[in-house]
């Protein structure tokens, strides 16, 4: 009886990190629901065990039901039926334990049928499913739009869908469509308002997740003869009322259980969240922060997944007379895997935390005034969410996608067949890099947090600190690193030339990442002895990154960019 | 309409993850080696009782074990999982109880709990394999009974429709309630532990559970629902010359590991006459009397 929570005490280091007492006082308003609900826990400990328990199901679900489908998933797949989505076999199943298991709506309100989880168990639940079925993550993972009607629909929208959600309907978000990908401004799909002020939709969407599911999050033009953002608005379309048909679906390379819909919207009922215009520029912000949260889980959850099918087969494994584990090259992929899955976890639940505080005081300045301080820590929390999402999200799936590459090179020969879990999460591994915002599009939004030094004033932070003794030197380490990183940064926005930032910036963040991951895992390190190894081979690496990096952009002069730049022949 | 379905569990070692230490040099089960587990057919029993939960809302499911205190830990697994409420019959006068002694004592609490519709348990139970205790249940309370149910596919105006699996396939039968019906391996599995329902009764337990934890005691007089029944030879009024061992006929002669060499089946047709043949064979070889 596998239990993919209860076998990685990682993840429960994690939900007892020291700031999850202040988030579980926040998000349980000091525990007034105890007497309100049977399931509301009672004080900080009461809560951090039921998250435990429930961690405990989704441990047990993803481990003997959806890891035990996610091969027969991957090669059967959806497929259309008069207009209508059809899941693999297996998807069903997972999807039936899931909602018997109650684990839809986790991080809803209870009054509207949720377990009231702050987000960072939530996550941990998503990287537990991912772990499991990568694809499968996508479906159960879209709850998370329930969030964005929480946060900005009215209060009658609010209680005729978020409980639906909780009953276990499944959700999407319709933003792509053929000529609007990572340009959502050019989103076509149109919004007309009746006579008698409902409104209609009428176009198509393209690459949609979960396309068919029963409630869907519409980004479509409202104000007609507008061309950009701020002609767009948010909706919500209830396939109770038809008006929507799947065309097809996309055959791709990975998370193949996962339906990715092309839909026609023919005069299809709707109704509007929030205010006309804000669909974008607001609501549609706020929704891929918690989506590009998700897929950093996701990306964990692949490369634990990776991590452990390596570790497994180099164990099995023999050649030459022993197990390719004893081999220093093989044990040095294994090592280096470790490191990056432990330091991308580390960035996930930190980001996690950053998105519980500042979330959390949001939904209470709707109960009450928040005070001065409160208002400052909310602040300062929503910045630091808002610099470490596009970091995660960036770091997280570049590294699973190594370690799935390094997975199969364990495997030798046997990985490129179609014989092992691996070539699967090679696979599925792929598109974390690619949606919600490519790495590139990561790059973008979290550049502004290295010239703003949002980073730098975290590393600082953390600099302050003492470490334990036998960590000093890992600690000089990247105290040299964050020089590094501030040299290259003043060396870059020196020179008045948009170009050159643009063309420097990845080599920033992830700069900026090698010393923040570091950091945090020094940080986890005086809690738990269990990541020392990680650490040490994680400094090492981010050390010989960030100095080529450092180095690159010493040697590197403005003009040189022409070299890269595309030209017609 | 709503039912009253009581579903009859019991806590196993877990004998299907059997290690060295298993068994006892005395031939007994180590019982410390192996996890207690919830027997696996009586999660299938449970399954079933939950669906017809689904199909007749208003519908109680009450669980009933023996077994030492810590058989609650049961309990709150079929409450995680979608039942109403449990009881743990629990007496050192139940110790050493074999399938008769062990009917004897379900039918009297049985009798105590009143007025049930339906009474489900698992086929049989890793530890003994004998199947006997469900059909000795329904005997002793004079109930018409129904094994190897694979489906209960309905309950209602005073009659059960059941699929269950035969040799050679599947039969549909249907039976007047109440009724006692034993569950197959084949059965669907059952559900997950629900997070609501652990978070509810994550506390439940049987009072001598928390004697000692003030804290816990009185979190339980304030929510009574976290009340697991905890019955005692007296309070089901049973007599206690067919309990435990005393009121047990089997007496165990010795043990001896033996390897497992199946044949084949034979099959013998369901007249007098060809059971009366292997009846006497099975006397003759000393199989059995």
């Amino acid at each position: 009886m596998a239990n993919f929570y209860t076998d990685n005490p990682v993840l429960k280091h994690y939900l007892t990190h020291p700031l999850m007492e202040k988030i579980v006082a926040l998000k349980e308003r000091d525990f007034a629901d105890a007497d309100k609900y049977d399931y509301a826990p009672q004080d900080f400990e009461d809560a951090i065990d039921s998250y435990d328990k429930v961690l405990e199901i989704v441990g047990d679900i993803c481990g003997n039901i959806v890891a035990e489908n996610a091969e027969e998933v991957d090669h059967e797949g959806p497929r259309v039926e008069n207009g209508r989505v059809v899941y693999a076999e297996g998807t069903k199943r997972n999807l039936d334990a899931c909602r018997k298991a109650g684990l839809m709506g986790m991080a809803m309100p209870r009054r509207l049928g949720g377990l009231n989880f702050p987000i960072t168990p939530y996550i941990m639940a998503a990287d537990i499913v991912s772990r499991a079925d990568t694809g499968f993550e996508n479906i159960w993972g879209l709850q998370d739009c329930a969030e964005t009607i929480y946060e900005f629909a009215d209060e009658e929208q609010k209680q005729k869908y978020i409980p639906r959600v909780c009953a276990g309907e499944t959700m999407s978000m319709d933003l792509t469509e053929p000529d609007a990908g990572s340009d959502l401004q050019s989103v076509m799909l149109k919004a007309s308002q009746k006579e008698d002020g409902s409104w209609v939709l009428n176009g198509v969407k393209r690459f949609i997740t979960n396309g068919d599911a029963d409630i869907h999050l519409v980004l479509a033009r409202s104000e007609e003869g507008t061309k950009d953002g701020r002609g767009l608005s948010m909706f919500i379309y209830d396939k109770r009322n038809g008006g929507v048909t799947v065309r097809r679906i996309e055959n791709k390379m990975g998370i193949k259980g996962s339906p990715t819909c092309e839909l026609v919207y023919k005069d299809a009922p709707a109704e509007l969240v929030g205010s006309r215009r804000m669909g974008l520029i607001k609501y549609v912000m706020a929704l891929m922060n918690g989506a590009r949260l998700g897929i950093a889980a996701q990306s964990v959850g692949v490369s634990e997944i990776s991590y452990r099918e390596a570790l497994a087969y180099a164990k099995d494994r023999r050649q030459f007379g022993k197990a390719i584990i004893e081999f220093p090259a093989v044990a040095e992929i294994l090592s280096v895997m470790k490191a990056k899955l432990d330091a991308s976890r580390a960035l996930l639940y930190a980001c996690s935390r950053f998105v519980d505080i500042y979330k959390v005081y949001d939904d209470i300045a709707k109960e009450r005034k928040l005070t001065v301080d409160e208002k400052k820590e909310a602040k300062a929390f929503s910045r630091l969410a808002d610099a470490f999402t596009p970091l995660a999200k960036g770091m997280t799936s570049e590294f699973c996608n190594q370690n799935a590459y390094d997975c199969i090179q364990i495997h030798g020969g046997s990985g490129f067949m179609k014989d092992y879990a691996c070539e699967r999460v090679y696979r599925d591994a792929r598109i974390t890099s690619i949606y919600e915002g490519t790495t590139q599009l990561q790059v973008v939004a979290a550049i502004r947090h290295v010239s703003t030094g949002t980073y730098l004033d975290w590393i600082k932070g953390e600099e302050a600190k003492e470490c334990l003794p036998e960590d000093q030197q890992i600690k000089a380490i990247l105290e040299n690193m964050t020089q590094q990183y501030a040299n290259a940064v003043e060396a870059v926005f020196g020179v008045e030339n948009q170009g050159y930032h643009d063309f420097m910036a990845r080599r920033l963040v992830e700069m900026a990442g090698y010393i923040v991951m570091g950091y945090l895992l020094l940080d986890d390190t005086k809690r738990n002895e269990m990541f020392r190894r990680s650490l040490h081979v994680f400094v090492k690496l981010g050390q010989a990154e960030t100095t080529k990096h450092a180095d690159f952009i010493a040697n590197f002069r403005p003009e040189q960019i022409s070299d890269y730049l595309f030209e017609e022949k | 309409m709503s039912l009253n379905i009581i579903v009859l569990a019991k806590q196993v070692p877990d004998t299907r993850n059997v290690g060295k230490d298993a068994m006892k040099a005395d031939g007994t089960i180590n019982r410390a080696a192996l996890p207690a587990i919830f027997n696996p057919e009586d999660l299938n029993a449970l399954e079933q009782a939950l669906r017809l939960k689904e199909a007749y809302p208003g519908t109680k499911v009450t669980i009933l074990t023996m077994g030492p205190a810590r058989a609650a830990e049961i309990i709150r697994e079929g409450l995680y999982r979608g039942a109403d409420a449990g009881v743990v019959l629990s007496d050192r006068a139940f110790a050493g109880a074999d399938t008769l002694a062990t009917s004897y004592a379900l039918n009297a609490a049985i009798r105590k709990m009143g007025k049930f519709d339906l009474i489900l348990g698992g086929r049989q139970a890793i530890d003994g394999d004998t199947a006997q205790v469900g059909p000795q249940v329904a005997e002793k309370l004079g109930l018409p009974q129904v094994t190897y149910a694979e489906e209960i596919i309905k309950a209602e105006d005073g009659y059960a429709v059941i699929k269950r699996r035969i040799e050679s396939g599947v039969e549909t039968v249907k039976a007047p309630l109440p009724l006692l019906v034993t569950v197959n391996g084949s059965a669907p599995d059952c559900r997950p532990r629900n997070a609501k329902n652990v978070q509810k009764y994550k506390y439940a337990a049987v009072p001598s559970e928390v004697a000692s934890d003030e804290k816990k005691k009185a979190l339980i007089a304030k929510r009574p629902y976290l009340e697991i029944g905890e019955w005692n030879c007296e309070a089901v009024n049973a007599d206690l010359q067919q309990c435990g061992l005393a009121g047990s006929p089997t007496k165990v002669k010795g043990i001896e590991n033996v390897v497992f060499t199946a044949k084949d089946a034979r099959r013998v047709e369901n007249t007098d006459e060809e059971i009366e043949t292997l009846v006497k064979e099975l006397i003759a070889n000393h199989t059995i009397g």
